[in-house]
């Protein structure tokens, strides 16, 4: 009896693999679709940071440059300063939008149908995931590429290019499964789009627009633990071609440990009979 | 495998919280066969059939599809069912054809089958013409008629249909019908719920009657006809006077419905009978005359005490 149970669910469990990764392929055609029909959300996703960018260079950016750069600095000291920001910014502002979507399709029929389909159940989910990284990473290249018409400079290394790469898609990909998370949690498509905007707060609250020494204690404190720090920090470092040093493994790190909380807490909410919540 | 049995369910229960919605359901549905599941709003219908199709597990009891268990086997049931909920089950920004090839992805039809079994649906479905358009151009009739549609594309050996014709029009009911019959002539089991008695009667082999998450009578149409014995003989008289008169002379067995200015009397079939009250009725003002043999809302009210449309009309006028 426990020899047959053993060899059925070996015999399944490999074809279940490959399954999955069959229905994933077709549930992340299904997203980017989404995603091409739609084009609103991600101009929406590209507008917010678009904006901060404008803002902060145009209005903030001769005072605060002056601020950071010394008695010499100005609009271009705060504009090299501030894209790192702006772009952890937009990746957040991504997960909102994802959040949202989420929280539709959980909200429609058609999820019901996939439930009662022979469809690898986690397929559902990681389309969501690919769109996102997708989209994630056409908005961080949109916005690095407007950044540098605005006249952001830097040395771009073998080594930073590295880095920042692998940042992006750590970041995207955790911030991706915790909106996941957020959108199948919520009751209804409003709370969706509230929840992750703290996401999107956070990263005011860490070095991105201005160092943490000029902020006071208790939230200096708060700022330089918080994961959206050590973040801004090795993209910083990634885009300037200087070592990322101890802050690239730690918000990896955070990037990791965030990524599968979430992920499995996705996948449990998903899995759950709906009427027991 | 062949089973005698598509669908069988015993002892089934389920609660939401402390609110109990199935409380001891067993039925069962023959393959080929059509089984409707007739009951008012919050019977407990869609409970039933999520709980059938894998979306939701039983508080206790079993179920088993085409002889698989929904909680042990759900991946052995998912490949033999098809499922279409009450609500739209599609993607709104897709085309047509773009649903249909989702689907057969998903059910990895090798991609010429995928491809002639997509055209046989849009044909058989009439959707040919819109198959290129997004789906929330449709109108409802086109929505649901898509959504049957997907759910065939895997050739399901058992379909489940949530009020497959709620919120249709009369054309578009009759269209959604003659697929559904179709598909019972292709050997293919169907389970359906309706709070619609006419529906229940022409598609359906055997009917379950829900009420208050139990099962109240069961049977054919003519089988569950024949629990409210005989049909009546109604008369509408001209004045609340002669309702008056005509309730006297009539009798105890008389029913009065004082505001249609109706009275009606049990009816044996026989045509005396219409004769001896015709008779007895000389002399009073009536208008019309009718008789009625009982359709399956005289059975439900019969059953239950309430008849179906008393709890879904506030939700109706909403839509």
């Amino acid at each position: 009896m426990s020899t047959t149970t053993a060899s059925t669910s070996r015999a399944t469990s490999g074809s279940s693999l490959a399954l999955a990764v069959r229905d994933s392929v077709t549930m992340s055609r299904r997203s980017i679709h989404r995603l091409i029909r739609y084009p609103a959300l991600t101009v929406t996703v590209l507008g917010m940071p678009l904006i901060f960018l404008l803002l902060f260079v145009f209005v903030f950016g001769e005072t605060m440059g002056a601020g950071i750069g010394g008695a010499g600095g100005g609009r271009a000291e705060y504009l090299h300063y501030v894209v790192p920001g702006v772009l952890v910014m937009a990746l957040a502002g991504v997960a909102t939008s994802t959040a949202i979507s989420v929280a539709m399709d959980m909200t429609e029929g058609i999820i019901a149908r996939f439930k009662t389909m022979p469809v690898a159940r986690v397929s559902v989910l990681t389309g969501h995931v690919v769109g996102a990284v997708l989209q994630s990473v056409f908005v961080f290249v949109t916005i690095l590429a407007l950044a540098v018409l605005l006249g952001y400079r830097t040395d771009v290394t073998a080594t930073g290019v590295v880095t920042v790469t692998v940042l992006v898609l750590a970041t995207s990909l955790a911030l991706t499964w915790l909106s996941v998370l957020l959108g199948i949690r919520a009751k209804t498509v409003e709370t969706a789009s509230n929840t992750p905007m703290i996401l999107v707060l956070l990263p005011f609250l860490s070095s991105g627009f201005v160092p943490t020494e000029s902020l006071p204690i208790g939230l200096a404190w708060f700022a330089e633990h918080q994961p959206f720090t050590p973040l801004m920090e090795a993209l910083r470092s990634g885009l300037n071609g200087t070592a990322a040093g101890s802050d690239l493994w730690v918000a990896l790190g955070w990037c990791l440990v965030a990524g599968l909380a979430s992920y499995v807490g996705a996948k449990r909410a998903y899995d759950r009979d709906p009427t027991t919540s | 495998m062949t089973h005698s049995l598509a669908l069988e369910i015993t002892g089934l229960h389920k609660a939401y919280g402390d609110h109990p919605v199935l409380r001891g359901i067993d039925l069962t549905a023959p393959t080929g066969s059509v089984v409707a599941l007739l009951g008012p709003n919050g019977a407990g219908k869609t409970t039933m059939v999520n709980v059938a199709s894998t979306l939701i597990r039983p508080d206790s009891g079993t179920v088993r599809v085409l002889g698989h268990d929904v909680v042990r086997e759900p991946e052995r049931v998912r490949e033999q069912i098809g499922m279409t909920g009450q609500y739209s089950a599609l993607d709104a920004l897709f085309t047509g054809r773009e649903n249909l090839r989702l689907m057969a992805d998903l059910v990895h039809l090798p991609k010429a089958e995928g491809r002639a079994r997509m055209g046989e649906l849009l044909e058989r479905f009439d959707l040919v013409d819109a198959a290129d358009r997004p789906a929330s151009t449709y109108s409802g009739g086109m929505k649901r008629r898509l959504d049957v549609a997907m759910t065939l594309i895997a050739r399901p050996r058992l379909i489940f249909l949530d009020e497959p014709t709620t919120g249709l029009d009369p054309r578009s009911r009759r269209t959604v019908w003659d697929l559904i019959r179709e598909q019972v002539a292709d050997g293919v089991t169907v389970f359906l719920t309706t709070q619609y008695l006419d529906e229940a009667d022409t598609l359906a082999d055997a009917i379950a009657v829900l009420d208050g998450g139990r099962i109240v009578a069961s049977g054919t149409a003519t089988e569950l006809k024949r629990l409210v014995p005989g049909g009546r003989l109604e008369v509408r008289l001209g004045s609340d006077g002669d309702v008056t008169a005509a309730a006297a002379s009539l009798g105890p067995d008389a029913t009065v419905d004082a505001d249609a200015l109706t009275v009606s009397v049990p009816y044996d079939g026989e045509v005396a009978q219409v004769r001896s009250l015709l008779a007895r009725l000389d002399g009073t003002d009536v208008t019309t005359f009718a008789v009625h043999t009982p359709d399956l809302d005289d059975v439900f009210l019969a059953l239950t005490g309430h008849t179906t449309t008393e709890n879904h009309e506030p939700q109706e006028a909403l839509r």
